[in-house]
């Protein structure tokens, strides 16, 4: 047993936030570590206030301590003012649970959920005093894992990532302690044979062991190096929520963190087909947790964790088919308690009813985000967010007449087939929103936050060609001149970072060169506007010969492969491709939630069905394309048998 | 100000070890989660932001250990002080613990409007123990001393010693210190800052733990535990407050 807290200590009186450091949250472990034991160290490459509410790292937290074979500790990447004293002081990375360095960890398994974190990865790894590229590291040395959604693209960070994990964690998770554990039993030899046999693991990818082919800047093929390796490594999916009703004891931080309060997954999966969202596309089927298992979750959750306010999350939460049922459960449980607030992020505005808006209101409301994502009609239909204007302004009204004074617009500028008047509708949507909020009060306000639009792997946008800096920024004031007028306020992403991040989406192996440049030059927590430079991209590309242009701005051709080919979120390719098609000609999906099945090829492919927690589809399901939707024996729809506690 | 249906409590607390390093701040996040954990029956402010009626005395700085903290909150009916202790201390972060309770008079004084004084033990380095009696003796016959200290960024140069009430050894590394909280509260830092002007010998020295052992209220020129003065008096409605022996 190595405590460092004694040697930490006195660092942490001279650096900011020193309670970054400490661990103790209500619900956290101090697991006792042995040699039948594999020990993980989960960790999210980002500051802890950004990365303590993650809801996968805290997910397989709990499973893992719950494993007799295994342990798991946490760790986030120390701010500049702390690593400075850990290199000047000889210290290593370390665990907040029991301060032990991160060196002793059979694993250190990374949280993927932003592309710009990329170089704190190489950060961490390096002050666990582990060689950052893979090929460097010996018998002696942890593995390196990563998940997250950003694994779904893994080539740019393929040279110092010993194994990724592609989809849900929660049963591979068991599948590689049972691996690793026999390795470490059988004393940590050989390195390549324990990657070896994590190869063989479903949806595992250890790319030491494949052959990138290139001709000129085209890539030509990525292909195992041995017959036992898959040619393609398919996602992980749970099939049923309701056996995973994690976190039980959601962490409860001692400083404040982003989604500071109770955290509850009413779903994952999304089947609205938005054609922009990587996140809606990789992580199909639906599957819907009860609803009384989530009833209980908030109640449980808000008795042992003290908090005020609970998020009910998903990609589209008031898509969830029993949500006003499970909005006035919570409502009754929290009676007489003095006050809980619920919010519903990422909300659909077809589906927010007058219905859910006054049963939210009963507890106290927080700020109200709808996310149209685009200013016109035109420009909703090329990306499959089919949401009318009618539909905005009645949930704006709703949520207007029930008392909320301020409500959040998402927009993506630089979309496909993008006008300077779609631009201009984002404004004038804006300002009508803030018209119908004044004819309730006179507060009303309205901010519309508008973000560069970076393709993303595993979505029909995968072709696109990102719009360059200086288009974004000269959409970016085209709205700024436009939003004089009116009371809407406007925000916006930073150009130069989408730019960024543009090239690590959808770069290849030879981009990991420049993320080892840019972290060498002192560019970490990129996430961070005064820590950001793309400068030091740029000079990074620059160095080892690389085109941004050629990575960020050119339109892929349907012929080409793709650095991600290899790696399988169950969409059939022609179904991408013909999507793209029908995005171009402006035409739009249904949701194959409750319309017939179009096999995008995850369902087929898998074996998955979509599993819903009422067999009556929500307000807006029919996802807007004017199909009547009849009583619930029309509704296209299989159920999955739930079973009763399923043994794991 | 409190309302007359309620029923206000003052508790004492501890901070203690690592949680040290969290700010007072989010020491009042921990009680309003500690206090809902609980199921205290508490009273809300009214608004549109209805919040529990909690308020805390004099803030203690980040990284500084505490035996003596202070809050009072409202109940909207009276509960058993063991139970309250106890119940409250289940939800507090690990080194946070109820040390004791008053059931206090309607409309007490509050703590800010109250603490007269602070008592802090201070480990330092950087000197001998000889030396650091030395800076103290001289610390205690000098009749000012300046030293530049800085509020809300403006600097300036002020006598600290009036604020001072009591500076002794206690230890080879060790000080008792008790300093004024007006016309504004001294910190601890410029009291060592202070001392470091006594001598040669003393100029390098650091303050390296601090724990915050008492605070008082004054009462008639007496010094007072704030749990001890303003108690609910058991006598009927409209008795007058009940003013305990102070220290």
């Amino acid at each position: 047993m190595s405590d460092l807290w004694p040697r930490l200590e006195p660092l942490l009186a001279r650096v900011e936030k020193p309670a970054r450091y400490i661990g103790m949250e209500r619900g956290s472990r101090r697991p006792e570590h042995g040699p039948d034991r594999v020990a993980w160290l989960l960790l999210y490459p980002d500051a802890y206030e950004v990365g303590l509410p993650n809801q996968g790292l805290q997910i397989l937290y709990e499973i893992l301590n719950e494993r007799p074979d295994a342990v798991a500790e946490r760790a986030y990447a120390p701010w500049v003012d702390l690593e400075a004293e850990l290199r000047a002081h000889g210290l290593p990375l370390f665990s907040v649970d029991t301060h032990r360095p991160a060196s002793d960890f059979d694993l250190l398994a990374f949280n993927l959920s932003a592309e710009l974190v990329a170089t704190n990865l190489l950060n961490c790894i390096d002050l666990a005093g582990v060689p950052v590229r893979a090929a460097e590291r010996g018998a002696h040395h942890p593995l390196v894992v990563a998940g997250g959604h950003c694994t779904y693209n893994p080539e740019p960070l393929a040279d110092f990532v010993d194994a990724f994990v592609i989809g849900d964690g929660e049963e591979v998770i068991s599948e590689i302690t049972e691996v690793v554990g026999a390795w470490k039993r059988s004393g940590r030899g050989n390195r390549e044979g324990v990657l070896r046999e994590l190869a063989t693991v479903p949806g595992v990818y250890v790319p030491s062991l494949y052959e990138v082919e290139y001709d000129g800047p085209r890539l030509v093929a990525i292909t195992p190096r041995y017959p036992d390796v898959p040619a393609v490594v398919d996602k992980r999916t749970v099939a049923d929520l309701a056996d995973w009703p994690y976190p039980k004891e959601q962490l409860v931080p001692l400083i404040e963190v982003v989604h500071d309060r109770l955290n509850v997954e009413l779903f994952r999966g999304c089947t609205r087909g938005c054609r922009f969202c990587q996140a809606g596309m990789i992580t199909r089927p639906v599957r819907e947790r009860p609803l009384e298992q989530a009833r209980t979750m908030v109640a449980d959750g808000l008795r042992r964790s003290g908090y005020d306010e609970v998020a009910l999350t998903s990609l589209s939460s008031a898509d969830f088919s029993g949500i006003e049922g499970l909005v006035g459960g919570i409502v009754d449980d929290q009676a007489g308690t003095g006050g809980v607030s619920l919010s519903l992020p990422s909300l659909r505005v077809d589906a927010f009813t007058v219905g859910v808006a006054s049963r939210i209101q009963e507890v106290r409301r927080t700020g109200l985000t709808f996310a149209p994502e685009a200013g016109t009609w035109r420009m909703r239909q090329v990306i499959n967010k089919l949401v009318s204007e009618e539909d905005l302004y009645s949930a704006v009204d709703a949520a207007y007449s029930q008392g909320w004074r301020r409500v959040k617009l998402y927009f993506l500028i630089g979309l496909p087939t993008e006008t300077d008047a779609d631009t201009l509708g984002i404004a004038e949507l804006a300002r009508n929103v803030v018209a119908i909020g004044k004819q309730y009060t006179k507060g009303a306000s309205a901010t519309a936050s508008v973000g560069g639009f970076v393709p993303k792997p595993h979505t029909p946008f995968q072709w696109f060609g990102q719009n360059s800096v200086e288009e974004l920024r000269r959409k970016v004031s085209l709205l700024r001149d436009d939003l004089r007028r009116g009371n809407a306020k406007l925000r916006w992403h930073d150009p130069e970072a989408s730019f960024a991040e543009g090239i690590l989406s959808r770069g290849d192996r030879r981009i990991g060169a420049v993320v080892e440049r840019v972290w060498r030059a002192g560019g970490t927590f990129q996430e961070w506007s005064e820590r950001f430079d793309l400068g030091r991209w740029l000079d990074a590309m620059a160095a080892e010969g690389l085109d941004p242009d050629w990575y960020v701005t050119r339109h892929r051709t349907a012929d080409e492969p793709l650095p991600w080919d290899h790696i399988a979120a169950g969409l059939h390719r022609d179904f991408l491709w013909n999507d793209w098609q029908a995005a171009l000609a402006e035409h739009g999906l249904p949701d194959c939630r409750w319309t017939p099945c179009y096999d995008c090829g995850v369902c087929t492919g898998y074996a998955l069905e979509h599993v819903v927690a009422s067999p009556v589809p929500p307000a807006g399901g029919s996802q807007g394309t004017g199909q009547v939707l009849g009583d619930q024996a029309a509704v296209p729809v299989r159920f999955l048998q739930r079973q009763v506690s399923r043994a794991r | 100000m409190r309302g007359d249906a309620g029923h206000p409590y003052r508790i004492r607390f501890a901070k203690r070890g690592p949680v040290r390093f969290i700010s007072h701040r989010d020491v009042a996040r921990a009680f309003e989660r500690a206090f809902r954990i609980a199921e205290l029956p508490l009273a809300f402010s009214s608004g549109f932001s209805p919040h529990p009626k909690v308020s805390f005395g004099p803030a203690l700085a980040v990284g500084y250990e505490s035996d003596a903290e202070y809050l009072d909150v409202e109940l909207t009916r009276p509960m058993p002080a063991d139970d309250l202790v106890a119940a409250v201390t289940a939800g507090l972060p690990e080194g946070m613990a109820v040390t004791g309770i008053t059931h206090l008079a309607d409309r007490a004084p509050s703590l800010q409007e109250e603490i007269s004084s602070l008592g802090y033990r201070v480990t330092v380095g950087g000197t001998t123990p000889e030396a650091l009696a030395a800076a103290v003796e001289a610390f205690r016959s000098a009749p000012e001393i300046r030293v530049p200290v800085s509020r809300k960024g403006v600097q300036s140069v002020d006598d600290i010693r009036p604020s001072v009430l009591a500076i002794a050894v206690a230890g080879p590394d060790v000080l008792d210190v008790e300093v004024a909280t007006r016309p504004r509260t001294l910190r601890v830092a410029d009291v060592v800052t202070g001392l470091r002007t006594m001598s040669a010998e003393a100029a390098s020295l650091e303050e390296l733990r601090v724990l915050r052992t008492r605070q008082w209220i004054e009462r008639g020129g007496a010094r007072c535990e704030p749990l001890d003065v303003d108690r609910r008096s058991d006598a009927p409605e409209g008795a007058a407050r009940a003013l305990e022996a102070c220290a």
